[in-house]
């Protein structure tokens, strides 16, 4: 699957971990659309407002650090973040967001050159993000071949359904 | 990959190889383990058992291995917060899950399965909460990981890993006075990083840590996900059989590593003349030496948590108050962390000398590590914290700041009204 519409960045600097992305005291539902409404909530509180479908996040290293609350990676997901591109993920947040089929690229060269004034396509199947601007390409790290097909099963609930012989 | 070589193995892939029925496991091998333990709590396990059900799994794969405790928004601070309990309690009721712990029951977590005995060494213990790596002190694999995979483990009994490769750090030395687990760890932080030890088992050894008592171990082995690790171990010795013994806790095996086992690095902390350790705003990497904190006047004192609610560091923090006053304005909070601990605590005199030293105590839980309820800081607040992290607004407001530190550091500051040296204080 390509990213046929050149995706709009929001742009995030190290360790940006959980307790940011949702903080804690949002953390008594676990329903995706009321958590989106809270995320980034006290540092970026405009984001709740103004992320689309198709949205791209560009952070630098150790992103989604901290607990491991899965309602990190399911605001992001259910604000319509398409696809997150870090230097580095911690390790908690790069497992839960594979599992419910939310797809996270890792590149240096990337997060490093992309900002928020640019416009990225982003093909998840061979890893390639391409600026709109100068059509400057990027490649990252290939996603194993077992989150692969996580995302492509949608997330580790259908991937085990039909391990299961289910639908 | 090429292997079957005669290299040795760390105690991480030992306990991986043998639940994944593996002669030997490599870094990085992807496998399939069998889980010994899988734990979640109220705000995690509601989202695991929607995992369950979406899967399609009618039963959980063995409802005497399966732990879930209510502590964090307990006792519920709101109506979403007791659903929250209620899905979780309906869930254990209905699937006959024994270790089903609220209330005056429970306790903490990280805290209560070991005190229970309900965690061992040898074991693979999954949990839905990053501070999972406790475990890790009593020589088991144990790791956090997030709702849809505690749900699928609910639901098979097995989780996907990837072997991490091991970091194993070397602790040398004499450790002074008012120095224990927590500056240790924070010390170790703030040398390699929150990411050093990113995808890696932190391996804890050293002539320090031999005869180290558990509850510094404990510490230790809980803030290893601080450094981004997947797992914090110990090897385990007399001490943690002594412990395991204590506690009837499961001795699903005694692995060590292997003199020839490959690490990926080594570092070496000597640890004489090592101070209190307190980590500053807003990483608990950003740590310095007490000495050199300077002068930061906080707000409010939070002893508790599951780094440092344990009952020696209760004792520890009471030792320091003994016959003083939290000063003026200060609000000091003590939480202990198990209802057992409160109650030798109360026995003992503790509770009295932080009752009459102005603190407020409460009931066993997750309390205001985590910003969540009873003691939340309001903008432009200072806390000093025996928890494990400092991120913004993990306390309350966005512009408040924690500081982190061990119980007697704590204690010191609540008495002094700025973070100050236990040592500073005179009898
Ligand atoms: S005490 Fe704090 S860190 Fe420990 S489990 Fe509770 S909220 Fe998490």
């Amino acid at each position: 699957m390509t990213g046929d519409k050149p995706g709009k960045i929001w742009k995030f600097g190290d360790d940006v971990d959980t307790d940011l992305i949702i903080p804690a005291r949002y953390l008594n539902v676990s329903d995706g659309k009321e958590l989106a409404a809270h995320c980034f909530a006290d540092v970026r509180p405009e984001f709740s407002r103004e992320a689309t479908v198709g949205d791209i996040l560009v952070a630098g290293k150790n992103f989604g650090c901290g607990s491991s609350r899965e309602h990190a990676p399911l605001a992001l997901k259910a604000s319509g973040i398409k696809v997150i591109i870090a230097e580095s993920f911690a390790r908690i947040f790069y497992r839960n967001s594979f599992n419910i089929g939310f797809p996270l690229l890792e590149s240096s060269e990337a997060a490093r050159a992309l900002t928020a004034a640019d416009r990225v396509t982003v093909d998840i199947a061979t890893g390639e993000i391409k600026r709109e601007s100068d059509g400057a390409v990027f490649s990252t790290h290939p996603i194993p071949a077992f989150m692969r097909e996580l995302v492509d099963a949608g997330g580790l609930v259908p991937y085990l359904r039909k391990k299961r012989g289910g639908t | 990959m090429p292997r079957g070589s005669a290299m040795g193995m760390t105690i991480t892939e030992k306990i991986l190889a043998a639940h994944a029925g593996l002669g030997r496991v490599s870094p990085g091998d992807i496998i399939e383990v069998t889980v010994d333990r899988a734990l979640a709590n109220d705000i995690t396990a509601p989202l695991a058992i929607e995992t369950f059900r979406e899967i399609g799994a009618v039963e959980v794969f063995d409802k005497e291995k399966i732990i879930l405790v209510a502590d964090h928004f307990v006792p519920n601070k709101d109506i979403a917060s007791a659903e929250q309990v209620k899905k979780m309690r309906g869930f254990a009721r209905l699937q006959g899950i024994r270790h089903y712990y609220e209330s005056g029951d429970a306790g903490i977590e990280h805290v209560i399965l070991p005190e229970r005995g309900l965690v061992g060494p040898g074991q693979v213990v999954v949990g839905a909460d990053s501070h999972t790596c406790t475990y890790g002190a009593l020589g088991a694999f144990s790791s956090g990981v997030g709702s849809t995979d505690l749900g699928a483990v609910l639901a098979t009994g097995f989780i996907w890993l990837k072997v991490p490769p091991t970091i194993r750090v070397e602790y040398t030395g004499r450790l002074q006075p008012f120095v224990g687990g927590k500056d240790l760890i924070l010390f170790t932080i703030g040398m390699i990083g929150v990411e050093g030890a990113l995808y890696s088992a932190l391996e804890f050894g050293g002539s320090a840590v031999r005869g180290m008592a558990m509850h510094h171990r404990f510490t230790i082995a809980n803030m290893a996900v601080e450094a981004g690790a997947k797992n914090g171990i110990f090897e385990p010795d007399d001490i943690t059989k002594t412990y395991v013994k204590e506690t009837s806790g499961p001795e699903a095996g005694y692995f060590t590593s292997d003199a020839d086992a490959v690490y990926s690095r080594v570092i070496a902390i000597p640890l004489d003349g090592l101070e209190p350790q307190v980590a500053f705003p807003h990483s608990p990497a950003n740590v310095r030496p007490v000495s050199k904190v300077g002068t930061v006047p906080v707000d409010q004192v939070f002893i508790g948590s599951c780094t440092n609610g344990w009952y020696e560091d209760l004792r520890e923090a009471a030792s320091v108050l003994k016959g003083k006053k939290a000063a003026k304005g200060i609000r000091l909070i003590v939480i202990p962390g198990s209802p057992a601990i409160y109650l030798r605590a109360l026995r003992e005199g503790i509770i009295e000398t932080f009752i009459d030293a102005g603190a407020v105590i409460g009931p066993p839980c997750c309390g205001p590590c985590l910003g969540g309820h009873l003691g939340i800081l309001a903008s432009g607040e200072r806390a000093v914290s025996t928890t494990n992290r400092n991120f913004i607004g993990r306390m309350g407001h966005p512009e408040s700041e924690v500081y982190l530190s061990n119980p007697a550091v704590a204690a010191a500051s609540a008495v002094l009204g700025r973070i100050g040296d236990p040592r500073e204080l005179k009898d």
